[in-house]
């Protein structure tokens, strides 16, 4: 896969000089190619004179930062307390049999604050509460999925 | 015919239940019969199970239908849902639903009331009547007033915000800043996402106040990254209240500088602990920091910080508008003021309640939230967030203020109720929050670290029954020594949901009733 770096440089310079600017940087790196490329941490760690190991640090420490493209699709299931309480864990192993096979990132999230309207979950951009096993399997199959 | 105004909430909570798709029926609906409306974005109301709350304002008020889907929209305006007629999903007054009548709303006061991003909402709303006062008055003045009105974090670990913003206030750097957590971690807890999606304006003149008070010209406000659409609020409140002059060089013409910035987190609960998240503006690894240095004394970028939980600073203006004494008269003991709680999961009426101080978790649990949601019996309820611990029906009864709590080894934290009906394993659930510690411990200290990932193996083994009494003495004392032993609140209350679980639900561990006391 092309790696655009060009765009790298770019949010490395235009955030250089942002006191604190690595996090923006890695977010903005993130938002424009869909993930971190290992290949961006020489460019950032040169750009915030910094180590290699540090810009590392920060993108393996967080876990939004993702260093592997994700799949077509990214669903998220809350599995926090306020969700467990609501048939989360029921909901996460129904997706992970429907979603077998796709190209679809599927992966626990710690609490999207609709914690009043359990289970919650996330797709795409698009957040779903009071969500069923209807409605999940409902919502899973309206993706456009590579089996 | 003049307009009739609609209210259709954007609060992630109702968008996420599909207030986008109920608003878009609306004008399609109303456009194709000629009713001439006018649709208003506004917050929520924090009856969730409502939502989408859909309110129509007619001469006697704004009245109430929901949950209304965008399918309800054609039969709601056959029943003349613009004149507030009855229907099936209608609640008459929206004001006079009980569960929003009983609250004292302070600072929830302008919640789904206003369009979040209008500025002469908030204006006609008493925005920026504290923020005017405040501006008559020295930086000491100011926080006296916060002092006097025994306003707590309310983050969760209750310290009181006038000695902070004194501190700060007495420290001399040539920058100091407002920092504004915003890292709402905890599970059962969305008082601050509401807030910064639903009344933007009022943390942005909290924190400039806060600024005013200790001589501080910068504020960040750090949000998750779970929270897109708070995040994009509170940019573009940021950028139109700068557009107005309520920041930036010259707040309100006073010749004295405030200006905010968002810094987006990335997803690492820990940083929810104030130093941690000040590594992570800084562009660090989040990594909690010995203290001290006080961030209050060597913060942010090592200058005087002011680090104050989003509520703590959205209290703040209607302090300086009403006065400390009006703020301080409601709540008890020394929890004065009151607390939006969060009534969350298996509750049939989950939602926001803004309420005083020193009503009972009963009340919270059968007043307002009408029981569990399935209709089983309620087993556990966890206050407080993932380090809270689960209270049992005994307790129930217990005033929630934070001494009251504290003295049965529960913290009311930041107001989040989690309820759990009878199907609940105690067992699991203390698991969980010994791996949920494992996964999120920054790595720090050792009893964190390490004494999480042990708890979880420990918590097995009790379970499987291989060696349960021992184990069980082991888990105590793994417990007590991450209380005592962690940096940092992540390791040093992940035992109070594990402990809660096994004193109160020891059955559910496999120790039977002769083992109680033991145990």
């Amino acid at each position: 896969m092309q790696i655009d770096l060009g765009t790298v440089r770019n949010i490395a310079e235009a955030h250089r000089q942002t006191p604190g600017g690595l996090m923006p940087a890695l977010h903005a790196v993130q938002d424009a190619l869909g993930h971190v490329p290992d290949a961006a941490v020489p460019i950032l760690a040169e750009s915030f004179n910094l180590s290699r190991a540090e810009v590392h640090g920060v993108v393996t420490y967080y876990h939004h930062f993702r260093r592997e493209p994700a799949g077509r699709h990214v669903v998220q299931v809350c599995r926090a307390e306020a969700c467990q309480a609501c048939g989360a864990e029921a909901l996460l192993a129904n997706a992970e049999k429907q979603l077998q096979g796709c190209d679809v990132t599927l992966e626990p999230v710690y609490c999207l604050g609709l914690c009043a309207s359990s289970p919650a979950i996330q797709i795409d951009d698009k957040l779903h509460a009071r969500v069923t096993p209807q409605r999940l399997q409902a919502l899973l199959s309206q993706l456009e999925v590579a089996q | 015919m003049s307009a009739v105004t609609v209210y259709v909430p954007c609060d992630s909570a109702a968008l996420a239940v599909g207030a986008d798709e109920v608003a878009e029926a609306l004008a399609a609906e109303c456009a194709r019969r000629g009713l001439n409306v006018d649709i208003v974005r506004n917050g929520s109301r924090g009856l969730f199970w409502l939502e989408p709350l859909v309110e129509v304002a007619t001469a006697n008020g704004r009245v109430a239908y929901g949950p209304v889907q965008a399918e309800d929209v054609a039969a709601l305006l056959d029943a003349g849902l613009l004149a507030g007629a009855n229907h099936a999903l209608g609640h008459g007054l929206t004001e006079q639903i009980p569960y929003l009548a009983r609250q004292e709303r302070l600072t929830f006061s302008r919640m789904g009331v206003t369009d979040p991003l209008s500025l002469a909402d908030y204006e006609a709303h008493d925005g920026w009547v504290g923020l005017t006062r405040a501006l008559q008055m020295d930086g000491a003045a100011i926080v006296q007033q916060v002092l006097d009105a025994g306003l707590r974090g309310r983050g969760g670990a209750a310290f009181p915000a006038g000695i902070k913003w004194r501190t700060v206030l007495g420290a001399s750097a040539a920058q100091k800043y407002i920092v504004c957590n915003a890292d709402e971690g905890d599970s059962g807890t969305f008082s601050d996402r509401m807030t910064m999606e639903g009344d933007p304006y009022m943390l942005i003149e909290g924190m400039v106040i806060a600024g005013l008070a200790v001589g501080a010209t910068k504020g960040f406000i750090y949000i998750r990254s779970e929270y897109p659409h708070a995040i994009a609020t509170m940019t573009t409140a940021i950028r139109r209240a700068t557009a107005a002059g309520f920041l930036g060089d010259s707040v309100c013409g006073s010749g004295r500088a405030f200006e905010l910035e968002v810094r987006k987190a990335a997803g690492a609960y820990v940083c929810g602990e104030e130093t941690a998240m000040l590594e992570s503006i800084e562009g660090k690894r989040g990594i909690v920091r010995a203290k001290p240095p006080l961030p209050a004394i060597e913060g942010l970028f090592g200058q005087p910080t002011v680090i104050n939980n989003v509520i703590s600073l959205a209290s703040v203006p209607l302090i300086l508008a009403r006065g400390a004494a009006f703020y301080r008269d409601y709540g008890m003991g020394r929890s004065r003021g009151t607390l939006p709680f969060q009534l969350a999961g298996n509750i049939k009426h989950g939602g926001l309640v803004e309420k005083a101080f020193g009503l009972t978790l009963r009340e919270l649990l059968f007043d307002f939230g009408g029981g569990s949601r399935s209709g089983r019996t309620i087993k556990a309820v966890q206050v407080g967030g993932p380090l809270g611990a689960y209270v049992p029906e005994s307790q129930w009864d217990v005033p929630l203020d934070y001494e009251a709590y504290a003295a049965m080894g529960a913290v009311v934290g930041h107001g989040g109720i989690v309820v759990h009906d009878d199907t609940a394993d105690m067992a699991k659930l203390a698991r969980y929050a010994m791996e949920f510690c494992a996964i999120e411990s920054c790595g720090k200290c050792t009893p964190c670290r390490i004494g999480s990932t042990r708890g979880v193996e420990v918590i097995d083994r009790i379970t499987a029954n291989q060696n349960r009494p021992q184990q069980v003495h082991l888990l105590r004392d793994l417990c007590d020594t991450m209380v005592n032993g962690s940096l940092c609140a992540m390791g040093g209350m992940t035992p109070y949901p594990v402990l809660s679980a096994l004193n109160h639900y020891p059955e559910d561990f496999g120790i039977a009733a002769p083992d109680r006391q033991a145990a």
